[in-house]
């Protein structure tokens, strides 16, 4: 099981980046759990200063941009071998 | 009563549509979504750093939010990130006051609808008065301070971005299409329209191209709506607030309007650019120039939900030291410039 986490304060983008997230991991077939994440102390924890930021089982993939769908299942893909 | 009030929304809003009051954002919107695409916020961000220079840090955080802050919601974790792991409560409060005031079309807006006399003057404030409070913060707090322990910032973010030449054509003959296009120096405009479409043949990709269209489209679709809500709210206080009212409380130049300007525009929420339409229906009902920057530099800079956010950053104590400076110096500025400008 997954974690992937969108950090973002509910802006336009984040959201954007969160249906996408979404979208990957149905056609990829993961098991994942998508979570929003709106607390700043969090965010910032993590080290992302520009959102939205897409994290996978913790780790940060990218900041500040909404990646193209296939760049996200490649990150999805990654992890799982 | 409430047909009243609707009928006043809609003539504001028709009133700025025939006016083609927003036309003047079409160059903006190109450029802010150039700035998304082609400009790498690694380069900036890297000046945040703790290890960055005093000097640098504070100047890099009053002017960066031409690049860094387009949409406001980006301003506050940037400002979390900056406090807690970078260069510390100095700059990030100067990031936190400039930012949503200096953004691309948050300038031109309101140097079109509100004169370029305020334009300039809500410019040069807040960069200068950023800075200026956030020296004053980090002077109050120097001992605090100094026990963080510093964390390098892990950007996460790509680099990339374009650089040199091909960068600074394309930005100028998008910023000359702005600035002519207002003056009506057609041919002017039309030269930069060549010089832009040459710069793009050359330098640029269509897939970059394209990303560029997309971001700017996106901008647009983000902005257009509270835009027009922000009007029509506009439309609804002037028929709402009898002018003696505004004239009374916001008029003239003394230090009490100046003070109740600021402190109304830093309890307000007003979403990206609403602040402008506000501002103008109040001038126009007898609200002075100085309390008018006055309201345009403690407006964006703070609301109730994003005071929330401050104190839960930064601590009570430090977040209503930092609210009071903004309210202190945004008076300040506005009776500065009413009286120089009136």
């Amino acid at each position: 099981m997954k974690k992937i986490e969108i950090l973002g304060m509910g802006c336009t983008r984040c959201n954007q980046l969160a249906d996408r997230t979404r979208e990957a991991v149905k056609e990829l077939g993961v098991e994942a759990e998508v979570i929003k994440v709106q607390d700043i102390k969090t965010i910032t924890n993590y080290g992302v200063l520009v959102t939205p930021a897409l994290v996978v089982d913790g780790v940060v993939k990218i900041a500040g941009k909404v990646p193209k769908s296939e760049e996200i299942k490649k990150w999805l893909e990654e992890e799982r071998k | 009563m409430l047909t009243l009030l609707i009928q006043g929304g809609m003539d504001a809003f028709l009133d700025y549509l025939s006016a083609h009051v927003l036309a003047c954002l079409v160059p903006a919107f190109f450029i802010a979504g150039a700035i998304g695409v082609f400009v790498s916020q690694a380069s900036v961000i890297k000046y945040f750093g703790a290890e960055a220079k005093r000097i640098l840090s504070y100047s890099v955080a009053s002017i960066s939010g031409t690049v860094l802050a387009v949409c406001s919601c980006t301003v506050l974790p940037l400002f979390s990130g900056i406090y807690q792991r970078g260069a510390g409560v100095g700059p990030a409060t100067a990031f936190l006051y400039s930012g949503p005031a200096i953004n691309i079309l948050a300038i031109v807006y309101s140097a079109r609808l509100l004169g370029l006399d305020l334009g300039t003057g809500r410019v040069v404030g807040a960069i200068l008065f950023s800075i200026i409070i956030g020296l004053i913060m980090a002077f109050l707090f120097r001992k605090e301070e100094k026990q963080k322990v510093k964390q390098a910032l892990d950007l996460g973010i790509p680099e990339g971005g374009k650089r040199g030449y091909a960068l600074l054509i394309y930005f100028a003959s998008l910023i000359g299409i702005l600035v002519f296009a207002s003056q009506k120096q057609w041919i002017l405009t039309g030269i930069s329209f060549i010089v832009l479409f040459s710069a793009l043949r050359v330098w640029y990709s269509k897939e970059e191209i394209k990303e560029w269209l997309l971001a700017t489209w996106g901008f647009v679709k983000l902005i257009t709506p509270w835009l027009l809500l922000g009007v029509f709210v506009a439309g609804m206080i002037k028929t709402l607030i009898p002018e003696t009212l505004i004239q009374q409380w916001l008029g003239g130049n003394s230090l009490q309007s100046n003070l109740i300007a600021s402190v109304f525009g830093a309890l307000m929420y007003f979403a990206t650019l609403t602040e402008v339409p506000i501002v103008k229906a109040f001038l126009d009902m007898g609200m002075g120039r100085g309390p008018a920057l006055a309201l345009l530099l403690a407006g964006p800079a703070l609301s109730l939900p994003s005071m929330i956010v401050i104190v839960r950053v930064m601590g009570a104590k430090k977040a209503f030291t930092y609210i009071g400076l903004v309210v202190i110096m945004a008076t300040a500025t506005g009776m500065m410039f009413g009286h120089f400008f009136t």
